[in-house]
């Protein structure tokens, strides 16, 4: 408990002004695998988010994704339908839903949640309790998915 | 089934520019024609046909395995054949003074992991390490110690080209539905199950990297990567770091049950072992 109210103090100092509220993973809710409100009030920086996506330790899209944007990138994978367009395909609050957790969205799906910090089994212990992007991340993931558009 | 067609061909697109491995291609190894492709038996469910991890490795790579001479883990093949008949231990034995020459032992390799007289499911290391406790009264070898991965690659060159053939009813029927489960379990903080890579997405690129089945047809197998060998206990528990899982031990029961239910996805593709993978 203390723990996890230090974590979210943290992450509410380092978002800064505005006394902006970082939605804890297990406090997102979820509307038919959507996710309409932002989870830090602070608007995504979709650069950033580009480069997150690449980071074979963050998101790691690529794995999986086809992405012409990202063409200069080695190495798509062949796992996941290509990201060109997903923008016009899913509205904000849906791709942030299928960034938090996918399985809301696609039942069964191999692709990993995001911000989701509980249930999984035999986790590392380096990652235990952990999220793989934390909240901002996730805004910023968004935001750069928003500019895929066809 | 239209998004995967798109997928397909964005993606084929993409890679065109790395080299593709030969999915084709036969591996003839010293004039023998070994099996890389078979009929999925029964107890595979969602596999039509189960293929072999060479199938799926570039041509160079590929290469190094139809030849003797360049394959890289025969090094240790004849380095396995001086332990052979090194006396070690209290009892004043080799391997040689019980089994004679190592052909004796062909056809083990196909039957493994298999339950013993007090019906534990055991490993071919757990066999070597019986032998070289009770019968030679000798230390055991480590896991994934050079003496261990030397013997095994000796032990399953005998069978090779011999179809995989392991036991699953009877004794053998419980440990085999845990390793099933186990394959079908999303385990770290991917949340990914072996069936997730190996089963959904054998044949596509996961980034630099092209799925296989996950077979354990070429165990030990010479992996570029590692410059050495590696059981299938090395393999598994890489596989799970890589989805942020906590590995089982090598040689715990958790993994030679799965070692079981993946030998059974394999029934029928010749052994390969010392095989060379990247
Ligand atoms: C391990 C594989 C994997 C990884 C890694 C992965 N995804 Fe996915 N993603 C999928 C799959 C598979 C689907 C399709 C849904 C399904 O059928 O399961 C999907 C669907 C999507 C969709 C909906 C696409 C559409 O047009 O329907 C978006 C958007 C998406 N992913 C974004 C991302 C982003 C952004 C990342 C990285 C931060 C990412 N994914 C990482 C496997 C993955
Ligand atoms: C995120 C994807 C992924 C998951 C999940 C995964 N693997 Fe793998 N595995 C790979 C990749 C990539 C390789 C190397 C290329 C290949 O042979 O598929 C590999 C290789 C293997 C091989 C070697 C095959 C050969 O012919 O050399 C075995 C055996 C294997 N995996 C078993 C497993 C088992 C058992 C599990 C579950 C505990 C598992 N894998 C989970 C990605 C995965």
């Amino acid at each position: 408990m203390v723990r996890i109210s230090g974590a979210v103090l943290i992450a509410l100092l380092a978002a800064g002004p505005a006394g902006a509220e970082v939605v804890a993973p297990q406090q997102v809710i979820f509307d038919d695998g959507a996710v309409p409100s932002s989870l830090t009030g602070v608007p995504g920086n979709a650069e950033v988010g580009r480069t997150i996506a690449v980071d074979r330790k963050l998101g790691n899209c690529l794995a999986c994704h086809e992405n012409t944007d990202l063409a200069a990138e080695p190495f798509h994978g062949e796992v996941a339908p290509p990201l060109d367009g997903v923008a016009d395909r899913w509205s904000e609050a849906e791709l942030r839903g299928i960034l938090i957790n996918s399985k809301m969205m696609f039942e069964g799906t191999i692709m990993p949640a995001f911000y989701r910090d509980t249930g999984y089994s035999r986790i590392l212990p380096d990652f235990e309790g952990m999220t793989i992007l934390d909240a901002q991340q996730v805004e910023d993931v968004l935001a750069y998915l928003l500019t895929l558009t066809e | 089934m239209k998004i995967r067609t798109i997928t397909t061909a964005l993606a084929a697109a993409v890679l065109a520019s790395v080299a593709p491995a030969d999915e084709d291609a036969d591996l003839v190894v010293e004039g023998e024609t070994l099996i890389t492709r078979a009929p999925a038996p029964a107890h595979v469910e969602n596999l039509t046909e189960v293929l072999s991890g060479w199938l799926f490795r570039s041509d160079e790579t590929q290469a190094l395995q139809t030849d003797d001479f360049d394959n890289p883990g025969m090094i240790f093949v004849d380095q396995a054949l001086d332990t052979w008949d090194e006396v070690d231990g209290a009892a004043g034995k080799a391997c040689a003074s019980c089994h004679e020459d190592p052909s004796s032992l062909a056809g083990v390799r196909t039957t493994m992991p298999k339950v013993n007289e007090d019906g534990e499911l055991w490993a071919m290391e757990d066999y070597v390490n019986d032998c070289r406790t009770t019968r030679m009264e000798a230390e055991p070898w480590k896991w994934e110690s050079q003496d261990m991965l030397n013997m095994t690659a000796l032990v399953s060159l005998q069978s090779r080209g011999m179809p995989m053939n392991v036991a699953i009813d009877g004794p053998a029927q419980s440990y085999w539905e845990q390793g099933k489960e186990m394959y079908y379990t999303r385990y770290g903080q991917l949340d990914m199950a072996c069936a997730n890579c190996h089963e959904d997405n054998y044949g596509n690129m996961i980034r630099a990297d092209h799925l296989s089945q996950g077979q354990i047809n070429g165990f030990p197998v010479y992996r570029l990567k590692w410059a050495g060998l590696g059981s299938i206990h090395r393999r598994f528990k890489g596989c799970m770091e890589n989805i942020r899982a906590e590995p089982f031990k090598r040689g715990s029961d958790e993994f030679t049950a799965l070692e079981l239910y993946l030998a059974s996805r394999g029934e029928g593709l010749s052994v390969e072992g010392p095989s060379v993978r990247n």
